[in-house]
């Protein structure tokens, strides 16, 4: 078990070192969700207006759960990026062959994935405060909200895990991003589910990330939510990820 | 003593002027755009993702008080187009840090090439993207429901802008692409690129944005004057003065990134 965590631990230090000493891989992706932040949060306010939205703690604390659930999400997705791209340059099949337990080494990339989604989600988290977040919730509601997001980064990780140990190629990025890309923006983004049009209010209720970001809207208004259902719901999820992951893992290693 | 066998009067040969050297130019850049697919595909796709969701996403929208349509999807149709412009300074920027990285610079200085044929040369390519992309916005906005109030000749106008806008991204993308040896440096613009755009009038009217601070940005971003000119053709019909501030934007930004494409130019053919 020792071994286990050293060689997730090692993975972990060289990614993060690399990821600190190299602002141009660090700093978009922490930038994306901010930019979404202050661009849905300032610019779309008036939607508040709109008759119909009830959500009390208002348009930027609405807001801030889908930013949330993006940077947790993205957290993830960003170290599949890591995994296709030590793949492509030929580390990942050394680290192959030095590791025992290959899960190992997802397990290292996750940590990863944790600590990049952790730093987004503070900076977030502040900025949202500066700029009028309101949260009505308890703080057991704070604890469930972030640890849905952390439940998310890992399925996100999961994701992009599957896809990069299948195709071990810098190329399969897009297939990493637009995937999470569309489940995030199928969900009610910008109103409540009951003010969506068209096709998208047709497949919002089948769309999981409608359900996680509808329970992290209630958490942070502290309304009370089923937590029970979306809590089932990402297990499975986590599941179907898990089970993809390991068929990529299983592949990696065929193709030696 | 062999030099002194040559003939004495060998042929000059002319330096070929930049309407020769241009179109070859032009050439080489249309085609590399379209044999990159990957590319295309998601530069042209992506804002019809978007388009798709926005449109059914923040139709609420249309019933705030003072909303210039009912149609959010002839109101966000505008956007597509701004969007295209920015896959626009990506696909400039990064075809010309492949040829700084692959030695193409290198190889023209041994070359009488002119500097102002290599920069038009290099802005075809997404000149024929940017018109491959305004047709098919333009075919699909219809198609799913959008109106152009200006009618047969404001889709034209709004056509020669959208070529102004992505010619005007480009060269932001050029005058980039001039001064990295790296596509992934410009790769990572991207998100800088994308504040522009948001922070703009891009989901809603200037006047209907309540927070001052966001109001004021979006105020002195060129963009928004971009898209309220490609909005006014489809929304108001003929607007004179959208339409002045919208290719005035789009000229300016023009100029001022051949500007600093042709000074980076300068710097990059430097004979050493």
């Amino acid at each position: 078990m020792r071994r286990y965590f050293s060689v997730a631990g090692g993975l972990a230090w060289r990614l993060l070192h690399s990821l600190f000493t190299n602002p141009l891989l660090f700093l978009p992706p922490m930038l994306m969700p901010l930019f979404f932040f202050t661009a849905f949060a300032g610019g779309l306010s008036a939607i508040s207006n709109v008759p119909g939205f009830d959500y009390a703690p208002g348009y930027t604390s609405f807001i801030f759960a889908f930013v949330l659930c993006q940077s947790a999400a993205f957290g993830g997705v960003f170290s599949g990026f890591s995994i296709a791209a030590d793949f492509q340059f030929g580390f990942g099949r050394r680290l192959l062959l030095a590791t025992p337990h290959r899960s190992a080494l997802v397990v290292g990339y996750g940590v990863v994935a944790l600590i990049r989604a952790t730093i987004t989600i503070a900076v977030v988290t502040l900025v949202g405060l500066i700029a009028g977040l309101n949260i009505g919730g308890s703080g057991l509601d704070v604890f469930g909200m972030y640890a849905l997001a952390a439940i998310i980064n890992v399925t996100g990780l999961l994701f992009a895990a599957g896809v990069a140990l299948r195709f071990r190629s810098l190329q399969s990025t897009p297939l990493m991003q637009v995937p999470v890309f569309l489940f995030l923006f199928l969900a009610p983004v910008y109103v409540p589910r009951h003010l969506l049009g068209g096709w998208v209010h047709s497949v919002a209720p089948f769309n999981p990330a409608t359900h996680v970001m509808e329970t992290v809207r209630d958490l942070i208004a502290g309304t009370g939510t089923d937590y029970l259902a979306t809590l089932g719901i990402i297990v499975a999820l986590l599941t179907v990820v898990t089970v993809f992951m390991f068929r990529g893992l299983r592949q990696a290693e065929a193709a030696g | 003593m062999e030099a002194a066998a040559l003939p004495i009067s060998a042929p000059v040969r002319r330096r070929p002027s930049i309407w020769t050297q241009a179109p070859e130019l032009a050439r080489r850049s249309i085609k590399r755009t379209l044999r990159q697919p990957a590319a295309v595909i998601p530069a042209t796709t992506f804002p019809l993702i978007l388009l798709a969701i926005n449109s059914v996403g923040l139709k609420s929208a249309t019933s705030l008080p003072g909303f210039p349509t009912n149609s959010y999807v002839t109101f966000a149709l505008a956007f597509a187009f701004i969007q295209a412009g920015v896959f626009a300074v990506i696909g400039t920027g990064q075809n010309l840090a492949e040829d700084n990285q692959g030695g193409f610079f290198n190889r023209l200085q041994l070359t009488p090439i002119h500097p102002a044929a290599l920069v038009a040369g290099q802005l075809a390519g997404t000149l024929a993207l940017g018109l491959f992309q305004a047709a098919t916005y333009i075919s699909v906005g219809l198609i799913a429901g959008a109106h152009i109030e200006a009618g047969f000749a404001g889709a034209l106008v709004m056509v020669a802008l959208v070529v102004c806008i992505c010619l005007a991204f480009g060269s932001i993308g050029l005058a980039i692409g001039m001064r990295v040896d790296a596509p992934e440096k410009v790769q990572s613009l991207f998100p800088l690129i994308f504040v522009f755009l948001f922070m703009s009038s891009m989901s809603l009217p200037r006047n209907l944005i309540q927070t001052d601070w966001f109001r004021t940005i979006a105020t002195y971003n060129p963009v928004s004057y971009m898209v309220e000119g490609l909005r006014s053709l489809l929304i108001t019909g003929w607007d004179g003065e959208a339409l002045a501030l919208g290719f005035g934007c789009a000229l300016g930004i023009l100029a001022i990134g051949l500007f600093f494409a042709s000074t980076g130019l300068k710097e990059r053919m430097v004979r050493t």
